[in-house]
């Protein structure tokens, strides 16, 4: 009996599932720990950019349009192959973490700036009016509510970032694209690896991008 | 208690205050009123810093709210305030909402902020919402809240900003017979507002104000009987006779 079925070699596939599984571990933990940093990261940026002090403001700026001007391939080259003539040695690991953290940062960045704006006037005043300091309105007042509006649109940057994580492999990681790379190299076996994982990340992406269209009908509603 | 001491305020070009001076004693109630636009509500959020003002002095038991040097939010920890719309905030509950600045700018610990908090949700009557969210409430329940919220933080003054301007004519008294209970317990209040009603009942004074400027500041039977200027009068035959 053959094991292909969809056009991938599933007898390859299981032949590999350590690879594989790992691969996809590591796409999976790169993208849930730049989130996290790239959303406090974001929540500084766009703090910065609503600030009353221009300076502040300008660096914040600067930023977050030189980010989003530039190719995300080009920032993971910047920091894998320059920054060691500078002395810092990362390692590629290290080095890609930092990259999509600070990359995505802008775009997270832009989106809460969005969400604070989107919050009434009438709530900082009302926190302030309570004896509630600027940080302390904005951690427990203005951030929570921005947040919240914001989750499906975070989310769903975080869905692109998943996806961006592929161009690891170019550096030659094994996330779940690099893996697939791997496999498909080392057998003969392109057409069928490639098309896996594109399977593999439809399987990911797309239950999770219906689930947030539902989420984002819920909190349309609450609000 | 509260001193206002020929207070202007510009945004850009345009002067929204023009020489504002009155002043609140401890446990007096003062009534602002005037036609929309007239600046009444600039000059309430002048009081507590809420809005910046250019010249003139304001000062809260002594405590100058214009200079830099003002430690603002504690100044404002002391002087409660309810707004048009109410502002709970809606990601907390009812009780959340009334223990926030108790435990983050007072201190007070949980248990402490918790039991202050539902004696005042009782005392305007809502005990029984304490678990809810202010999306669960009517206009006039959550106004009450609001009001409970900035009394748990034992102010020694409350500044009300059209507290009845965003409610159903039929939840105005409510919070209308929280407020009178609160001026007949010495409460010292400065209210914007134009229930001439609540005025009447248990204002000291009023104070008219048009286009930026303090035009008439009265005891509220010389107000009602004869205002002297024209502006007030017509103000007021236009409110009245209806």
């Amino acid at each position: 009996m053959s094991s292909h079925f969809l056009g991938v070699d599933w007898q390859l596939v299981a032949d590999n599932h350590e690879l594989l599984l790992g691969g996809l571990r590591y796409s999976l933990t790169l993208t849930a720990s730049s989130m996290a940093f790239g959303i406090v990261l974001g929540c500084v940026l766009a703090l910065m950019r609503l600030a009353d002090n221009a300076l502040l403001r300008n660096i914040a700026a600067s930023y977050v349009n030189l980010f989003r001007s530039i190719p995300l391939v080009l920032v993971i080259f910047w920091f894998y192959f320059l920054l060691p003539f500078f002395g810092f040695k990362l390692g590629p690991d290290k080095s890609v973490f930092i990259t999509f953290a600070i990359f995505e940062a802008a775009y997270y960045c832009e989106i809460i700036r969005a969400g604070i704006q989107s919050i009434s006037r009438g709530q900082v005043g009302a926190a302030q009016a309570l004896g509630l300091t600027y940080a302390q309105s904005m951690r427990y007042v203005i951030l929570p509510q921005a947040l919240r509006n914001m989750l499906p649109l975070l989310l769903l940057q975080t869905l692109v970032l998943f996806q961006d994580t592929s161009l690891v492999t170019i550096i030659g990681i094994k996330d779940f694209m690099g893996s697939n790379v791997v496999v498909a190299s080392n057998n003969g076996a392109l057409k069928e690896m490639y098309t896996f994982a594109a399977l593999g990340y439809f399987c990911v992406c797309f239950p999770l991008s219906m689930a947030l269209k539902k989420l984002h009908k819920r909190i349309a509603v609450i609000r | 208690m509260i001193e206002i001491n020929k207070v202007s305020k510009w945004y850009g070009e345009f002067q929204v205050l023009t020489d504002c001076s009155t002043s609140v004693a401890k446990g007096e109630v003062v009534v602002v009123c005037g036609p929309s636009g007239s600046g009444k509500s600039t000059l309430i959020k002048c009081v507590n810093g809420l809005e910046p003002f250019q010249s003139g002095t304001i000062s809260v038991e002594g405590t100058s709210v214009g200079d830099p040097k003002t430690n603002l939010p504690k100044l404002r920890a002391r002087v409660g305030m309810v707004f048009q719309n109410f502002e709970l905030f809606p990601h907390l509950s009812i009780t959340e909402n009334l223990c926030l600045a108790q435990e983050k700018v007072l201190g007070r610990n949980h248990d402490e902020a918790m039991e202050k908090g539902l004696k005042l949700l009782d005392r305007v009557g809502l005990k029984a919402h304490a678990g809810k969210f202010p999306g669960q409430l009517s206009g006039g329940q959550q106004q009450r809240v609001a009001i409970a919220r900035a009394l748990a933080m034992d102010p020694i003054a409350m500044l009300f900003d059209e507290p009845t301007s965003a409610l159903d004519p039929e939840m105005v008294n409510e919070v209308l017979d929280v407020m009178v209970q609160l001026a007949k317990e010495g409460m010292t209040m400065m209210c914007v507002t134009h229930e001439m009603g609540f005025a009447r009942k248990v204002a000291n004074r009023v104070i008219f104000m048009d286009r930026g400027s303090i035009v008439e500041d009265a005891h509220k039977d010389e107000f009602f009987g004869q205002p002297r200027s024209e502006r007030a009068q017509a103000f007021l035959s236009k409110i009245l006779h209806h």
